[in-house]
């Protein structure tokens, strides 16, 4: 979808930081964004945490990002607008190529769009925002609902967790807030979409998701950038509190373009009789970390992780899944799915983790990896660690190439060598692909047609 | 002649497996070959496919007068020539219904169908074969027990309609029940333009289906050629009675 968009460069900016972390900068930002005293102790705090820990030391290469080098804050001259009409014409362009002013009309209940560092369109269909539904952007809900993002931000994935979740805490920047009310079932999904379109820019947005008890949402979220010759950085955060008998959907078309580290952090808090579904879908971005996470706290919480992920010439996609089960009586199914082609390298890690409090856990772990060229590799890392004897535990995993058995098996009816390789790794993607929007489906069935020649529909 | 095979040499993996086989076929003949496990049955049906594996060393196959060595599998298909699998493969996330149309429409061009239409012309030849339509929108033998694969092979058969069906092993594993509605099938694809290569090592199927032709195959040749008596003596006998 990347390859698709072109910039003129006309966006003015208002405020563009220089590249570079310091302690003047998180204030400016905190200034700028007119935050109250508690958020602008939770960046310095966590700039602090940035500047005393060490990178992971598993996963992707990073040595060539340096994070100084790093634009951290943009704002577009443009603000926040309710309606299409008010944003910029050559932003609202460019929202319009990936389609989703049209998406908003016919199948979604309500649109937020971050152009680089700013929310500039955020819209939430009338019915909804009467029931009592919240969306917004992540600024207006630290001044409008105080309260309430005060209690749950970064309280899921606090900000020494990580040295990216830290460094994610000192500028995240944009992003959405959902507060979906007890039970209030929203019918049709919410989506966001993040546009990174400037140069050695990072985007740093947080999600916050709050599913109160006996509510039900679907929220989408895309990404996508136009391709730059430097390093843009992406370390974005999704915190999901689903609350008792919940139910939450949370899907995920990660398609920046090869200049991007995608260093990203989603977690999702799962209490008694809640449901969480992560269906990701990752096809963009030079490296990938990506772990979407789920702790199930709640006695009869479930979970479930879908994952696809396509690694293309010149790609380290180190993506998977991690299941915490605290309560007893908990579940979770993981289906994580890649395909390496050109040179491309996917690596699935995952944690599954049984406590000793969470007896009578069900849980099945499948994880499969097709490689298509001899160019590509795979690796699988499911780590599975049961601390109680009362626990269920199923786990698969595969990797493999094209059988040339079933290649010809296709074209013993005719279908072209390349058609068939295209039938088969699609056939591959298709129980997850298909959970994802049709937009996306065909995106993922485009790579693919691609790499084999194949004009399949 | 529509088949036409003339000394044919295969190797498979450094080892000679035909060595010399010779066999003529006119379109509305059916025919089939007999003959005792490993002597080459299924080496044959892929190498009149294509299959890459097969190595031919020496001889050559017309089809319609023409050498098809040099053409790929999916020329052949496109060509007229079917294949029938003994062991279908399963392509999981793929539905029959999809790939049967993408299939029809690639060796029919000129006979396009809409989906509406191919719908029942698929509909139409699974209740014949007593397949369960909703197998038609599951992924291709995947969770198929065997029978159910035969039967889905007999029905792509009929959907696809090519000028030479080769059968390979097509009666093996079916329970009587089975083995009567796949004969059916064969005999429902059957007609004076088409011609039907049945490779089998029992004589059951044959009773259904009444080949024109008997061939004995050892050794990497055909051995002996005849009518159905020829079956019925192999089945009395055994294949060492033949030994020549």
């Amino acid at each position: 979808m990347s390859e698709k968009l072109s910039f003129d460069g006309k966006v003015n900016y208002v405020v563009k930081s220089k590249p570079g972390l310091d302690k003047k900068l998180i204030e400016e930002i905190s200034f700028n964004k007119d935050e109250p005293v508690w958020m602008r102790e939770l960046r310095l705090k966590s700039l602090d945490f940035f500047l005393k820990r060490s990178n992971p030391v598993f996963g992707v290469d990073i040595s060539k990002l340096d994070v100084n080098e790093i634009i951290p804050y943009l704002k577009p001259d443009a603000e926040k607008s309710g309606s299409w009409e008010e944003v910029p014409e050559n932003i609202k362009e460019t929202f319009e190529k990936l389609g989703i002013p049209d998406a908003e009309r016919k199948v979604l209940a309500g649109v937020g769009a971050q152009y680089d560092s700013e929310v500039v369109y955020q819209h939430i269909k009338d019915q909804l925002s009467r029931l009592g539904v919240i969306f917004l952007d992540m600024e207006s809900a630290v001044k409008e609902y105080p309260e309430l993002v005060k209690k749950y931000f970064m309280r899921a994935v606090p900000p020494n967790d990580h040295k990216f979740a830290a460094l994610h805490g000192a500028i995240w920047s944009g992003g959405s807030f959902v507060y979906v009310p007890k039970d209030v079932e929203v019918p049709m999904p919410l989506q966001a979409y993040f546009m990174m379109a400037s140069p050695g820019m990072g985007q740093f947005e947080h999600t916050l998701i709050i599913v109160d008890k006996g509510a039900k949402l679907h929220f989408i979220e895309g990404c996508s950038a136009p391709k730059y010759s430097v390093i843009n950085l992406h370390s974005g955060m999704v915190e999901i509190y689903v609350d008792e008998g919940a139910s939450m959907k949370y899907s995920t078309v990660q398609n920046w373009s090869k200049n991007t580290y995608n260093l990203n952090t989603k977690r999702a808090l799962v209490e008694k009789d809640a449901t969480m579904v992560w269906v990701s879908g990752s096809i963009g971005s030079a490296k990938t970390m990506l772990y979407p996470t789920s702790v199930l706290k709640g006695k009869g919480a479930r979970a479930e992780h879908m994952n696809i992920t396509y690694a293309g010439n010149d790609q380290h996609m180190d993506t998977g899944s991690k299941i915490i089960h605290v309560a007893p009586y908990t579940s979770s199914k993981v289906d994580a799915r890649s395909i390496s082609s050109d040179g491309g390298w996917a690596f699935y890690r995952g944690l599954l983790k049984v406590l000793p409090t969470a007896h009578h856990v069900k849980s099945t772990v499948e994880c499969s990896a097709l490689m298509v060229d001899d160019a590509s590799a795979s690796d699988t890392v499911p780590i599975i660690e049961v601390m109680n004897n009362e626990a269920d535990i199923g786990h698969e995993a595969r990797i493999g190439k094209i059988k040339e058995s079933q290649i010809y098996y296709l074209m013993s009816r005719g279908i072209s060598e390349g058609d068939a390789k295209a039938l088969i790794v699609r056939g591959f993607m298709e129980p997850i692909v298909k959970q994802l929007p049709l937009e996306y489906a065909i995106e993922f069935n485009r790579l693919v047609n691609m790499k084999f020649t194949s004009d399949l529909g | 002649m529509l088949l036409e095979i003339r000394n044919l040499h295969v190797e498979v993996e450094g080892k000679e497996v035909l060595k010399g086989l010779n066999l003529n076929i006119n379109p509305g003949e059916t025919h089939a070959i007999m003959g005792p496990n490993g002597a080459g049955k299924t080496t044959l049906a892929s190498t009149i496919m294509g299959n890459p594996k097969y190595m031919i060393t020496d001889g050559d196959i017309l089809f319609e007068g023409k050498s098809i060595l040099e053409m790929t599998v999916d020329e052949r298909a496109k060509f007229g020539i079917f294949q029938s699998f003994q062991y279908p493969e399963e392509i999981p996330g793929v539905k029959l219904r999809n790939f049967l149309k993408l299939a029809y429409d690639t060796v029919h061009p000129d006979k396009k169908l809409s989906v509406f239409d191919f719908g029942d012309l698929i509909v139409k030849q699974a209740d014949k074969l007593k397949i369960d339509r909703s197998f038609l929108d599951r992924y291709i033998n995947v969770g198929f027990s065997g029978g159910e694969r035969k039967k889905s092979e007999i029905l792509q058969l009929n959907v696809l309609n090519p000028k030479l069906a080769v059968l390979d092993e097509t009666d093996s594993g079916l329970d009587i029940d089975a083995l009567k509605i796949v004969s059916d099938g064969i005999k429902n694809f059957a007609n004076p333009k088409v011609s039907v290569l049945i490779i089998t090592h029992y004589q059951r199927i044959l009773d259904h289906v009444k080949p024109d032709f008997v061939h004995v195959f050892m050794n990497g040749k055909i051995v002996k050629t005849g009518g159905m008596e020829i079956a019925s003596e192999l089945e009395s006998n055994g294949y060492e009675s033949l030994t020549v």
